[in-house]
């Protein structure tokens, strides 16, 4: 099994005959995941690489192919307008790649999502993919293998990291998702944690994070109340500089830096496996697996 | 995109929020020449994309024009936290019967934008926050909906208690949401807000952080982006579409994607080095991006060695090669390279690479091993 997508996950593309949605449609049919339409305004009726139908809005294409999940690609500018589209179709599982959307945008698309009882992953994220059934997004299918661990990271290049060591060990994958690095994002970590920890195919989950927030901090709590599964995770920017900060606001609002040191620590005072370098990942989940 | 006091203050007029005149100086005769124009006590304040003006004297009173010109003329000199003052803004000095603070942020955890009221403003907000947090009351926002009156009154009660007060504060507050959303702020602050011996409420000071991704519609908001007040690497890094943050470091790191650059600058000092930098070339690169990469990092006469850990995905590792030989016959390297890549094109990337003369590894760790050892000497 796995979360989120599977074998029987249908799935459309916002901005399929765009340059990186045309190029990932591609590597995503070739993976084997069941892209049943595209949405590109102006071109409907027209047809991708002679097989995928396309349609101007969303609303026709889920009509016609009864959709389950969306992937959009499109410019930073239209990514708010797709993804509150996509939810108002009634589309389920919102994927967003789009790198660049403007935050008090974001402010305005989570709560009409939600409204709209859809789930949202993204913006700027990779997406994700349950290796031998379906990907949805960007990340690199050969890097993946099927088996009992699920990964859930705020990074790209990171995560393909973190998975093809594990790989190379070989340590197979139910899924890997990528919950993007935005200020404000639809899934978060305790999310993946809590459809990870009901999954009965997962039996151990890898958490990566970066400094900033504090969502690594509450996720580790969340393993702490709520999780039998072992966890174990790794934090990027142990040692990045504090900035040039211009205001007050962010450290008055949460309280806190969100430096690398203060996750670790979360980490480990609720249970959770801190990896100081990507490949004691490796180490850490054959542990915790014995 | 940050922008200065004076920028954020020409904003905030637009919105009617009251705000004392100003000039901005750059050289002492002018602050000197704006001081006799408004015949009284003026504060110069050092415009620099920094915190801590005050605390590091980049905020001083100027009694006479000639002191003016003297405080001008010692702040101009200052760098603050690395950046050097190139401009000033001379505004009269205001009589102060009380401050307070005033923020807009857009909050991580609630997913909105969150404002933040506190009756005791002023220089130490931060210790204010962290030891009296009572004394801060924060009421998130619907941007659909916008601050609403009675939320912006609610706010204005807990500053003040004198209802006229109240009613300008409440005023300014929605006034500064408004400023704060319509050009795309991921923050806006009023710190301090004073009350005169007159009982006006007027807001001394001004701040204001720009979301980048907002740039591409507001061209005019764009405009304000001062390149003189930044490091000059780190603009040449944003012409070329390349996030970098210099460092005191010697090994020169070039990675693409954000969490796997921190981790690469994590390991070089898990291995015993220190990163001269951060530099991320992004997603979706070509040649070009990587030799401007090679340009900025060999422009620091810190970088012993460098290190380029690429991770190919939508990143194709064959246009990394290809920009890393031709950046190398445009300019040779005057220090060691080490190439860690991995991922799409691989092969073709490897064929490039041995061709000229270079080679590339596969591990991400002997990588680092291997180019903290160069830059410390050590190698074999």
């Amino acid at each position: 099994m796995s979360i989120f997508i599977d074998k029987s996950t249908r799935l459309i593309v916002q901005g399929i005959t765009g340059r990186d949605g045309s190029f990932h449609t591609k590597q995503m049919i070739e993976y084997g995941t069941q892209v049943v339409g595209g949405v590109t305004p102006g071109k409907g009726g027209q047809k991708f690489e002679d097989k995928v139908p396309i349609f101007n809005t969303v609303a026709e294409a889920v009509k016609a192919t009864r959709a389950t999940a969306t992937v959009i690609y499109v410019p930073p500018m239209f990514a708010a307008d797709a993804m509150m589209e996509a939810a108002d179709a009634g589309v389920r599982f919102i994927v967003c790649i789009t790198e660049g959307v403007p935050v008090l945008d974001m402010t305005r698309v989570n709560p009409f999502i939600t409204e709209k009882g859809a789930r949202l992953l993204g913006p700027n994220c990779p997406g994700l993919i349950s290796p031998g059934q379906s990907k949805v997004g960007i990340i690199p299918g050969r890097i993946c293998t099927p088996g009992p661990v699920g990964l859930v990271s705020r990074s790209g290049t990171l995560t393909y990291e973190v998975v093809y060591q594990m790989t190379r060990s070989k340590i197979g994958q139910t899924t890997c998702v990528g919950i993007g690095g935005d200020p404000i994002n639809g899934t978060n970590f305790i999310d993946c944690l809590d459809a990870f920890e009901k999954d009965p195919t997962t039996e151990a989950v890898v958490m990566i994070g970066e400094i900033g927030g504090t969502d690594e901090q509450e996720a580790a709590r969340f393993v702490r109340e709520k999780m039998k599964k072992p966890v174990v995770g790794f934090i990027a920017g142990q040692t990045a500089p504090p900035g040039r900060r211009m205001g007050h606001a962010g450290a008055i609002i949460s309280g806190s830096a969100g430096t690398a040191a203060e996750k670790m620590q979360a980490f480990e005072e609720n249970g959770v496996g801190v990896a100081k370098r990507p490949i004691d990942v490796v180490d850490l989940l054959k542990r915790a697996m014995r | 995109m940050n922008i200065h006091e004076y920028q954020a203050k020409e904003i905030f007029r637009k919105y009617g929020i009251p705000i004392p005149p100003g000039e901005v100086a750059t050289t002492p005769e002018e602050a000197e020449a704006i001081a006799r124009k408004f015949g009284t006590t003026v504060v110069i304040k050092a415009q620099v994309h920094a915190g801590g003006r005050g605390k590091a004297g980049g905020v001083k009173l100027a009694k006479s024009p000639a002191d003016a010109k003297s405080i001008a003329e010692q702040i101009l000199k200052l760098t603050i936290k690395g950046l050097p003052v190139q401009k000033v803004l001379v505004t009269p000095a205001a009589d102060i019967a009380s401050e307070a603070y005033v923020g807009i942020i857009v909050d991580r955890a609630s997913k909105r934008p969150v404002f933040m009221a506190s009756p005791a403003g002023g220089i130490d907000i931060e210790e204010v926050a962290a030891k009296t947090p009572d004394k801060i009351l924060r009421r998130p926002v619907d941007p659909r909906y916008g601050l609403q009156l009675y939320q912006a009154m609610e706010l204005a009660f807990f500053l003040y208690s004198d209802m006229k007060q109240v009613r300008a504060a409440a005023k300014i507050l929605q006034q500064l949401y408004k400023a704060f959303f319509e050009n795309g702020g991921s923050l806006a602050e009023i710190n301090p807000l004073v009350t005169t011996p007159t009982g006006d409420v007027v807001a001394l000071d001004a701040k204001m952080v720009i979301d980048d991704n907002e740039l591409e519609r507001r061209p005019d908001i764009a405009a304000l982006r001062d390149e003189s007040a930044e490091d000059p690497s780190e603009v040449e890094a944003r012409k070329a579409s390349l996030t970098f943050i210099k460092l005191d470091g010697n090994v020169g790191c070039i990675v693409n994607g954000a969490g796997l650059a921190m981790a690469t600058m994590d390991l070089v000092k898990y291995y015993g080095g220190e990163p001269a930098n951060f530099l991320d070339i992004g997603g979706s690169s070509n040649p070009e991006k990587v030799v401007a990469a090679l340009r900025i990092i060999t422009s620091d006469p810190n970088v012993k060695a460098i290190l380029f850990n690429i991770f190919g995905g939508i990143t194709r590792t064959d246009d990394v090669a290809n920009g890393i030989v031709t950046a190398i016959k445009q300019n040779p390297l005057r220090v060691p390279l080490v190439i860690r890549l991995t991922g799409t094109n691989e092969e073709i990337a490897v064929k490039i690479l041995k061709e000229n003369g270079l080679s590339a590894m596969t591990d991400m760790d002997e990588a680092v091993k291997k180019a903290v050892a160069l830059a410390t000497g050590k190698a074999a």
